[in-house]
């Protein structure tokens, strides 16, 4: 599958906002899949220090991240000089989805973009599937 | 502290020709050992796609059962460090992982909770706020004279107090229990929210300014001749106590604001920043 999506997960170490069942499952999937994917610990500490990794994270073409908020994905990313794709990039949220609606999500191959384009409001905001 | 870092190491557990692929639940061990001990890891199989190599030091662990494998296609700048992983328990393997680090010079982590602002600048209108408020020299501006954090380790962890004073909800802690400081989506009414908009100002019920030098005065009238260190403790605290209802600041955080002489000197220092960033933005 040479145009799969790449799979990024954030295991979010240094705090306790990630409910510690859905990363546990969430890792545990990917682990079992067979796929090929970059794992970080904690992308908020990657920033912080404009750690040069996450450039090439974002530089690799197409990709689907496993982390919190899209919103705070997209500027995190932007604050260590290594900004995310608009058009080819994906966050799914492990504060709010569940386990299962993320691996589906990340397994499915296709790129849903969701990352915000400028100021967002409540009512353009993409709806997250409850 | 210096956070930023040029030294990174990138750890990949390898399961392809000449490494068979490990158990499901010593990969599994494998991966969150090393993620808790702070490492970014890239498990790689045959075919599959994961981001580009980069400059730096690269460890690649397998179970190579005693055949280190030659490393091809390396390109300048890059070391790469193999690692037999065969028979070792994820607490093993993680530390084989943090010989190589300290080997290479590459950065440790979590020695810093990471708490710092992050600014959306799709919302952000430079208005400088922040920078007015923010006592601890986190706030910078670019060559641009845009809005920036600079010195993230200088936030103090847990306190969100300048996402509340940003007009534009623009201030965000990703690690932050609620939205839209956490950054979930800016409600309508969020923008309205007496709490969203606070300024230190409203905290102290007046001017903070002119509130701590009369307090500073009064204190100087008072204990002129033998200064009464608890009195001052006390109203300090009355002070900040005030500040932590107003915004859920922690009350650690409060206790180690410098004194109010120190604080009037950097809010003035702050203060005078913004106004050349601004002014500058005019011209
Ligand atoms: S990006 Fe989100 S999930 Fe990842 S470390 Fe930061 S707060 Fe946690
Ligand atoms: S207070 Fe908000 S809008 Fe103003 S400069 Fe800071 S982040 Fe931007």
């Amino acid at each position: 599958m040479p145009d799969a999506p790449r799979i990024l997960y954030c295991h979010c170490q240094y705090a306790q906002v990630v409910p510690p069942e859905v990363k546990e499952a969430v890792l545990k999937q990917l682990s079992d899949s067979g796929v090929s994917f970059d794992a970080v610990a904690d992308l908020c500490e990657m920033s912080a220090r404009q750690d040069p990794s996450l450039k090439r994270l974002a530089d690799g073409g197409p990709v689907k991240i496993a982390a919190c908020f899209p919103r705070a994905v997209k500027w995190l990313f932007h604050t260590a000089k290594a900004d995310l794709p608009l058009d080819t990039a994906e966050v799914l949220n492990m504060r709010v989805q569940s386990a299962e609606e993320i691996t589906a999500a990340l397994f499915n191959g296709a790129v849903q973009p969701n990352l915000p384009k400028g100021k967002v409001t409540a009512t353009d905001a993409p709806k997250v599937v409850a | 502290m210096s956070l930023t870092t040029a030294a990174t190491l990138r750890v990949v557990l390898y399961e392809g020709t000449d490494s068979p692929p490990l158990a499901s639940t010593d990969r599994f061990s494998a991966l969150t050992a090393l993620l808790e001990k702070g490492f970014a890891v890239t498990r790689a199989v045959a075919g599959g796609r994961v981001a580009p190599h980069e400059r730096g030091s690269l460890l690649v662990l397998g179970q190579f059962a005693g055949r280190t494998p030659e490393a091809e296609g390396v390109t300048a700048g890059t070391t790469v460090h193999f690692q037999d992983i065969t028979g070792l328990d994820a607490a093993r393997i993680a530390d084989a992982a943090e010989a190589v680090q300290a080997e290479t010079g590459a950065a440790r982590h979590g020695e810093w909770k990471p708490w710092f602002p992050v600014i959306d600048y799709d919302r952000c209108t430079n208005c400088m706020q922040c920078l007015s408020f923010c006592l601890f020299g986190v706030y910078g501006v670019d060559e641009q004279n845009k809005i920036q954090a600079q010195n993230h380790d200088n936030c103090k962890t847990n306190c969100p107090a300048c996402s509340r004073v940003c007009p534009e909800a623009a201030i965000m802690f990703p690690k932050y229990k609620a939205g839209p400081i956490n950054g979930d989506v800016v409600q309508d009414s969020d923008m309205g929210k007496e709490k969203m908009k606070i300024d230190i100002s409203s905290l102290l019920g007046g001017d903070v300014y002119s509130q701590l030098r009369q307090r500073s005065d009064a204190a100087k009238a008072r204990f002129s001749k033998e200064r009464d260190d608890k009195k001052a403790l006390a109203e300090r605290q009355k002070c900040l106590t005030k500040l932590a209802q107003g915004g859920d600041i922690p009350m650690e955080v409060l206790m180690n604001l410098p004194a109010p002489e120190e604080i009037l000197r950097r809010a003035e220092e702050a203060k005078a920043k913004a106004q050349a960033a601004l002014a500058a933005q005019t011209k």
